[in-house]
């Protein structure tokens, strides 16, 4: 069953990444984006990492890729690129060598310590896993947290202040 | 007073800085006063040290005032420190003794000059120079004093600066000693290799208990020579010496007579068992050195016409034979000599220098003549110090000479009769010198007419600040003699060898001991050789300028001093030139150059480098992936996960 | 047969090989962005792979930490690209080369 489960949510995250890639069109490269978060949360649920699954969803798919969307429309970026020219010729094979090296390295590393990776069982959970995560983040990792819930102000005023237009007297009258 | 030693360098420092803050408030004649009472001061406590180390024994003479740690660097532990033993505190006894003695002339001399304050300035920081360099425990001590008197001597000779030969010869005697002053830091640094350390007690101590191979104790000794040749102005260095007589006359008594030239005998001297466990032939070669200099330079006295001209020349013979005694293993008549010559040379410089007040700066004695007339006090003591370097008994010079000439024929006969025929030629000049100067006819007043509308010219007699030195240096002129006698049978025990037995525990390990050979044996008949030396060099002068039975003979060669000084000129001026040009061109293209070459390399390269600056964030991108790729293959199979 | 800590880090390596072909690939700055939230993702999830395999909930800890900085990485960015786009919007990201050396 297990085994079901992951070959789709991997189809699903795999055929939304090649989307991305792939669509001329924003809009559907956006959409793409949304394909794959699902796909990786179906993953997250599967590693019982299900806080983390919500999470994605909701800001994720719900919050990222709907402010992307907004960002499309309003700019009216929405025209499609042109994918057949390349001005830099190097580009492409670069690409391929770099993404297909990163990739392959990887896997060869991970499969050659396959052994060491710790156990394939589910524990049993003590906690649930939000119980678990929460008891976490407060009490080892409360310091980041305050950090990063600085780092979130920080971002939405430095937004709000980069984006303003400033008012001239055309706009007056 | 031994523990105030250092109040001997300290006063003429405060007379130092005192000028230097309130010079100009003070000026003529408070600043001289200044500057004579703080020599004086200094004279005071020497004479008070002198008095404490003979008071103890003799092997207790000898006493260490550290006053700080100077350089503690690793292994390289040097202290600013004063060590008076008798050869320290015999030099600086006429060092302060004679140097307060012109300072009180200088008040007189100077008087009128627009810079009065800081001419005594300089004086004193020279005494503090001197005095540092003689009162030094250490060898880098010495060389603070060393260096010292060779700036202050720049200061003094080029004083009247806007004389562009003075600016010249102020410059000629720095440089020509920093040739000097080269091997005497070589000295240092090779004495530091091999004992550890630059101080006298242990340098010495090494060599005298073997701790020294022969080659090094050859070599630091005759570094140190080297040194002293350029300080002392022996051959090939003395060049500077007859052009430092540009400076004002108390200078050239106090430092070109009396002080800074002999600190080239002194360090040979402080350094006696170096040289004495050195190679034989190193003593030969400094001997060699004295007396070709000592005849060379009397050659040349012999047709001076400018009369400090002919002191200089003189001068640099003297020490000539000073080194002579050096070599000959003779320290205690080196010594001797030194002492009897400041008093004469000093003497006879402050005497010229009354002349040439007297005759209103002209210094060319073809324009002299009779002044004994005008001048009776200046004639008396210059004869008395013409008589002293003669070397015609009782006069100081006479036991001086006599007792160098004496190790000299004990060591190399060859070099003795380069002695005896040098002492011919000294008073043959000498006498020229008096005979022009202050006997035969007036020539001066041909020279009157060109003073012009000044009136009738009459040379004058100096005023009696300038005559009290004079008559104080005639009478040591006369009686110097008496610190060193020689054991001749009319000389009571008790009288004799003085100088000797105060010496004695520094000079010891390299003193030479004649008293067994034949030239000892026959001393007497050798002192009376040397007076009929003195005495026929003395009649034929007499024939020559006072008589005028036979002509002169002033060869230009001699006149020009053999041509050396032209020679060393056109050399450095042509061929030397070149080559020194070269050597600038290679600085400037290959060591500048390849300096130059990195930066352009780097300026290059950098342009290069610059192109992958595109501003385009996909390349960006694209560089950083390849460094991602490039790590992970680092670390999966160069470091082996795979 | 039941899927592996290794194939989750395999798909992860795969996915983040496909995000960086698209970000040096991709002209459009948006569709940019879009290829490194792919790569986050990938990163993500490789964490919480490890997380389960080591029975260590600081992995999912990350993974939170990483999602909330992605989101005001992504607030910033767009804002930026905004601000950019508002002058120039048929520009892609090769126009944008002002920091040309």
């Amino acid at each position: 069953m297990e085994l079901v489960v992951f070959v789709c949510a991997t189809a699903m995250v795999l055929a939304g990444a090649i989307a991305v890639i792939v669509s001329p069109n924003p809009v559907h490269a956006a959409l793409g984006l949304v394909l794959t978060l699902f796909g990786i949360a179906v993953h997250f649920v599967a590693m019982e990492a299900h806080f983390l699954a919500a999470v994605q969803v909701i800001v994720y798919a719900g919050a990222v890729v709907v402010l992307f969307l907004f960002v499309i429309m309003l700019l009216g970026v929405d025209r499609s690129e042109d994918l057949s020219i390349e001005p830099m010729p190097i580009q492409r094979p670069l690409a391929v060598v770099v993404g297909g090296g990163v990739s392959a390295l990887v896997i060869a590393a991970v499969l050659r310590v396959r052994e060491t990776l710790g156990s394939d069982e589910v524990a049993a959970a003590g906690d649930t896993n939000i119980r678990a995560l929460a008891r976490n983040l407060y009490s080892d990792h409360v310091l980041a947290f305050e950090l990063t819930s600085v780092l979130l102000i920080v971002a939405v005023v430095g937004t709000v202040v980069l984006t303003r237009r400033v008012r001239t007297s055309e706009d007056v009258s | 007073m031994l523990d105030a030693l250092w109040l001997i360098p300290a006063a003429p420092l405060a007379g130092f800085i005192l000028i230097l803050l309130f010079g100009r408030r003070l000026g003529e004649p408070a600043a001289g006063y200044l500057a004579a009472t703080m020599v004086a001061v200094s004279f005071a406590v020497t004479v008070g040290v002198f008095f404490d180390l003979l008071g103890n024994d003799e092997h207790h003479r000898e006493h260490v005032l550290t006053l700080f740690s100077w350089v503690p660097v690793g292994d390289l532990q040097i202290d600013m420190a004063l060590l008076a033993d008798p050869l320290s505190i015999t030099m600086a006894l006429f060092i302060t003794g004679i140097g307060s003695m012109i300072h009180l002339f200088a008040i007189g001399y100077m008087h009128g000059d627009p810079k009065f304050s800081k001419f005594f300035l300089y004086l004193n920081l020279f005494v503090l120079s001197m005095l540092m360099l003689v009162l030094g425990e250490n060898l880098l001590v010495t060389f603070l004093g060393w260096e010292g008197v060779g700036a202050c001597s720049y200061f003094l000779i080029s004083f009247w600066h806007t004389r562009p030969s003075a600016a010249t010869a102020g410059k000629k005697a720095f440089v020509t000693n920093r040739i000097g002053d080269w091997g005497v830091m070589l000295a240092m640094f090779l004495g530091f290799t091999t004992v550890g350390s630059v101080s006298y007690g242990a340098l010495n101590h090494a060599a005298e208990e073997g701790g020294i191979a022969t080659s090094t104790a050859t070599g630091i000794a005759l570094l140190l020579f080297v040194g002293a040749v350029g300080k002392s102005a022996q051959l090939p260095l003395y060049l500077w010496l007859p052009d430092a007589m540009e400076g004002p006359t108390p200078v050239s008594a106090l430092i070109h007579a009396a002080t800074m030239v002999t600190a080239g005998v002194f360090l040979m001297t402080r350094m006696n068992p170096m040289l004495a466990a050195a190679a034989d032939w190193a003593p030969e070669i400094i001997a060699w050195t004295g007396a070709i200099t000592a005849l060379f330079a009397a050659s040349i006295a012999v047709a001076q016409n400018d009369i400090k001209k002919v002191l200089a020349y003189s001068t640099v013979s003297q020490l000539g034979y000073m080194f002579l005694a050096v070599g000959s293993g003779a320290y205690v008549a080196a010594i001797f000599h030194m002492i009897t010559h400041a008093f004469f040379k000093a003497l006879m410089f402050l005497g010229s220098g009354s002349v040439i007040h007297g005759m209103h700066e002209e210094q060319d004695m073809r324009r002299m003549g009779a002044l004994r007339v005008m001048m009776p006090v200046t004639a008396g003591t210059f004869i008395i110090g013409w008589l002293a370097i003669a070397g015609v008994p009782p006069f100081a010079g006479f036991w001086s000479k006599d007792e160098i000439l004496l190790f000299t024929l004990a060591s190399s006969p060859v070099l003795y009769v380069i002695g005896l025929i040098t002492a011919i030629l000294t008073a043959y000049y000498m006498t020229r010198q008096v005979l022009m100067v202050f006997f035969g006819e007036a020539r001066w007043e041909s020279h009157a007419e060109d003073q012009g509308a000044h009136g009738e010219f009459r040379p004058h007699e100096s005023p009696p600040v300038m005559l009290a030195p004079l008559v104080v240096l005639a009478g040591l002129s006369i009686v110097g003699g008496v610190i060193q006698l020689p054991s001749f049978g009319i000389i009571p025990k008790g009288w004799r060898h003085k100088l000797e037995d105060w010496l004695h525990p520094v000079v010891e390990p390299g003193e030479a001991v004649i008293k067994g050979t034949s030239a000892y044996d026959a001393k007497v008949w050798l002192a009376v050789l040397a007076i009929a030396c003195a005495l026929s060099g003395i009649a034929l002068a007499v024939a020559v300028y006072g008589r005028r039975r036979l002509r002169a003979i002033e060869p230009q060669l001699l006149a020009d001093g053999w041509r050396y000084d032209a020679g060393v000129s056109a050399f450095m001026g042509g061929p030397g030139r070149r080559a020194f040009d070269a050597l600038a061109r290679f600085d400037a293209r290959v060591v500048d150059g390849a300096v130059n070459g990195v930066a352009a390399l780097v300026a290059s390269t950098s342009g290069r480098v610059r192109r992958l600056q595109t501003g385009n964030v996909r390349s960006y991108a694209g560089i950083v992936g390849a460094g991602v790729v490039l790590v992970l293959i680092w670390f999966v199979i160069v470091r082996g996960v795979l | 047969m039941n899927p592996t800590t290794t194939w989750y880090l395999v798909l992860a390596a795969i996915l983040f090989g496909l995000g960086a072909i698209g970000l040096m690939v991709r002209r459009n700055p948006l569709v940019m962005f879009m290829c490194i939230e792919l790569m986050l993702n990938a990163v993500n999830l490789s964490f919480v792979a490890f997380a389960r395999s080591f029975t260590d909930i600081d992995g999912q800890t990350a993974v939170f930490f990483v999602m909330v900085v992605a989101a005001a990485e992504v607030v910033v960015g767009l804002g930026i690209i905004i601000s950019i786009m508002r002058r120039r919007p048929q520009a892609t990201v090769d126009d944008l080369a002002e920091l040309k050396g």
